[in-house]
């Protein structure tokens, strides 16, 4: 058990993984991690190129170098670096490269704010990524070695994003469980890919494709994300059994006999399951149902009655990320809240289920109080 | 047809690909591929080479090739050699095959990080000056006065020179070199794939729908450019010029550069040029070689 912060965690789970090229800008709240990284690899406890390149653009063309060429893969960044690099999030997914990458949730830009919102993150929502939102420093720990896992695994081949809140959780120290090496190495093999720039079969990558190939392209990796639900969850089954903590899609709280269940992601999440104990406490049947896995989006584990949607992003002109993509499964209650890092806590949720009973939705603390 | 003798056999770059006729970029390439041989992994960014290839999925390259984004090539190259080093097969060298676009000016960033880390590559500029894969727009390389689908007037500015901004990074080798010339431009990329660290390479490739010229002229209006010294063949290893092939002749004195006008009236894209903006072109290549030629008395 050590006690730090998720970025530190974050830098020694991707130590742990054996990344053989890591490639990174710094940029605030993630540059602890790409600090630590940097001192493993000087202090030789990571064998590994560091490419500190001058952009996040380059930082994940790096990684899509490096991953065509056979190897394995880590990037961190945040907000506006996620934004920079957004081209070649979109790259590394088509080209079916299983890069990991931690993203730690941070607000765009003008006003400069440097808290925590999902918006970063979740405007990559089509890009071909997986995406793990984590709740704690262990759960950060525990998803970046299952993400490897999940995104080099045969009938996935898709990178994956870990994300969690910037400051609330990246600079907050926790507790956390960190096994032997050698467990992480057995649950963890070496990187095999399953395609590669190789001088004795010259193919060529990536060049002119006509629409009807694009479209089976594209068909692959929706198959290929529809598979990865069943690899998430068995690879999160797989890590249970070895290290006494279990994953899936969701994580469910007191929803068996709930009257609305809260839908929430990362550090909210958390916060909403202190809220359900509150309303438990006065008699009302709230329930949660933590997000882990925003994409794949497991919309066919979420058959509730009555759903309250708290969202950290907001697509301008529509409403509530989350909202949007659940409405269409009956009666959805949507909140705005935590938007640039405003403090969302328990009793901030429990008012929300209180207006979501009395039929009320919106922008939290604006449009609804 | 003439023989050049010490050209290897072997073909990486394939016939019945999908260049146009007259096409200098292959000339180019087929010449640096018999240079570079087996041991190489090509990284093209968005240019006419990403057509040239032909289509999914077939290839006319016959050595591993990863298409990347148009501003991302020398980083991806970076990880290619940074995975190369942590496999042990740094004896294969990745070479990046980038138009003057995706160098000069949208590429500009990845490729200065790169040659600053020091990364262990080849970068690889064929300049047509000009962005011919989207339809002969203008570029950072684009010389003074031509006609392009965004300066329908002529350009009002100057090129700038890449290769001396390379340069200015301090990478063990630079050159410039030109289809014309191909015993030069293989003996460059020969010697540059022996070295280690950035090596920068780049190629006049006079487009023919480009320029507005007849499509079997290529040949003979790079020669011309480098003849009139509008184009000059170096090499720098660790820093230190040296002039090649017929333009060390020229800054020799062994030959006299020929008229400016030779090069320019072949070439539709100067036909609107006033006497004043020959006369600034002029100027500007002779203020050129002054430059070159304290430099070599230096």
């Amino acid at each position: 058990m050590i006690i730090d912060t998720a970025n530190h965690i974050a830098a020694l789970a991707a130590k742990m993984a054996k990344p053989a090229v890591i490639a990174a800008y710094p940029i605030t709240p993630q540059t602890t991690i790409v600090e630590k990284l940097a001192q493993y690899v000087e202090n030789g406890e990571l064998n590994a190129q560091y490419i500190r390149v001058e952009s996040e653009h380059s930082a994940m063309a790096a990684c899509i170098g490096a991953a065509a060429t056979g190897v394995r893969t880590f990037t961190a960044t945040s907000s506006h670096g996620l934004l920079l690099m957004h081209e070649m999030v979109h790259w590394a997914a088509l080209a079916r490269l299983p890069i990991v990458m931690v993203n730690v949730n941070r607000a765009i830009g003008p006003g400069w704010n440097i808290w925590s919102d999902s918006n970063d993150s979740m405007g990559q929502r089509d890009t071909g990524w997986i995406q793990i939102y984590a709740s704690s420093n262990q759960e950060v720990y525990d998803s970046i070695i299952q993400a490897y896992k999940i995104a080099e695994h045969s009938d996935v081949m898709l990178p994956v994003m870990v994300a969690y809140d910037g400051f609330i959780l990246s600079h907050t120290s926790m507790p956390v469980d960190v096994p032997e090496q050698s467990k992480i190495d057995e649950f963890l093999p070496e990187f095999k890919s399953l395609w590669k720039l190789d001088i004795e079969n010259p193919v060529t990558h990536g060049n002119i494709i006509m629409p009807s190939d694009y479209m089976d392209v594209r068909y692959s990796m929706n198959e290929a994300m529809k598979k990865a639900k069943k690899v998430i969850e068995e690879v999160g089954e797989e890590y249970g059994k070895k290290f006494g903590r279990s994953y899936g899609l969701i994580e469910e709280y007191m929803t068996e006999d709930a009257d609305y269940v809260i839908i929430a992601t990362a550090a909210i999440a958390a916060e909403a399951k202190e809220a359900v104990k509150k309303l438990r406490e006065k008699g009302k049947k709230a329930g949660l149902a933590r997000l882990r896995v925003f994409r794949p989006m497991p919309y066919e584990l979420l058959k509730y009655d009555k759903m309250i949607v708290i969202d950290r992003a907001v697509s301008v002109g529509l409403g509530g990320v989350l909202y949007n993509e659940l409405r269409w499964m009956g009666d959805v209650y949507g909140f705005i809240a935590g938007l640039g890092g405003k403090d969302v806590g328990y009793a901030d949720i429990v008012r929300m289920y209180e207006l979501a009973e009395k039929g009320k939705e919106g922008w939290y603390g604006i449009e609804v109080k | 047809m003439v023989a050049i003798p010490k050209l290897p056999e072997e073909e990486y770059l394939l016939k019945g690909n999908a260049a146009c006729p007259g096409c200098p970029a292959t000339i180019a390439l087929r010449t640096a591929l018999k240079a570079l041989g087996k041991k190489t992994m090509l990284i093209v960014p968005a240019s006419c080479s990403a057509v040239i290839q032909s289509l999914v999925p077939k290839t006319s390259f016959a050595v591993p090739t990863l298409n990347i984004a148009f501003a991302a090539s020398a980083a991806a190259a970076s990880g290619v050699a940074a995975a190369l080093k942590m496999l042990g097969k740094d004896d294969i060298t990745p070479v990046v095959w980038a138009g003057d676009g995706g160098s000069y000016d949208i590429g500009i960033q990845a490729l200065s990080g790169a040659l600053e880390r020091g990364e262990n590559f080849i970068y690889i500029c064929y300049n047509n000056q000009m962005y011919s894969n989207t339809g002969i727009q203008r570029s950072g390389a684009t010389p003074y006065g031509a006609w392009t689908t965004t300066t329908w007037t002529g350009k009002r500015e100057m090129q700038k020179e890449l290769a001396e901004i390379v340069l200015a990074h301090h990478p063990p080798y630079v050159a410039t070199a030109s289809i014309a010339y191909p015993d030069d431009l293989y003996d460059k990329v020969k010697k540059a794939k022996e070295m280690k660290g950035p090596r920068y390479i780049e190629i006049l490739t006079p487009c023919p729908p480009g320029w507005r010229f007849d499509m079997s002229k290529t040949v003979e209006l790079a020669r011309l450019a480098v003849q009139t010294g509008a184009w000059v063949l170096y090499e720098a290893i660790n820093g230190k010029i040296e002039f090649t092939s017929y333009s060390k002749m020229l800054l020799k004195g062994k030959k006299e550069r020929k008229p400016i006008e030779e090069y320019l009236k072949l070439q539709g894209r100067f036909r609107h040029l006033t006497e004043e903006d020959v006369k600034k072109i002029k100027e500007s290549i002779d203020e050129k070689w002054k430059h070159y030629m304290e430099l070599y008395e230096e």
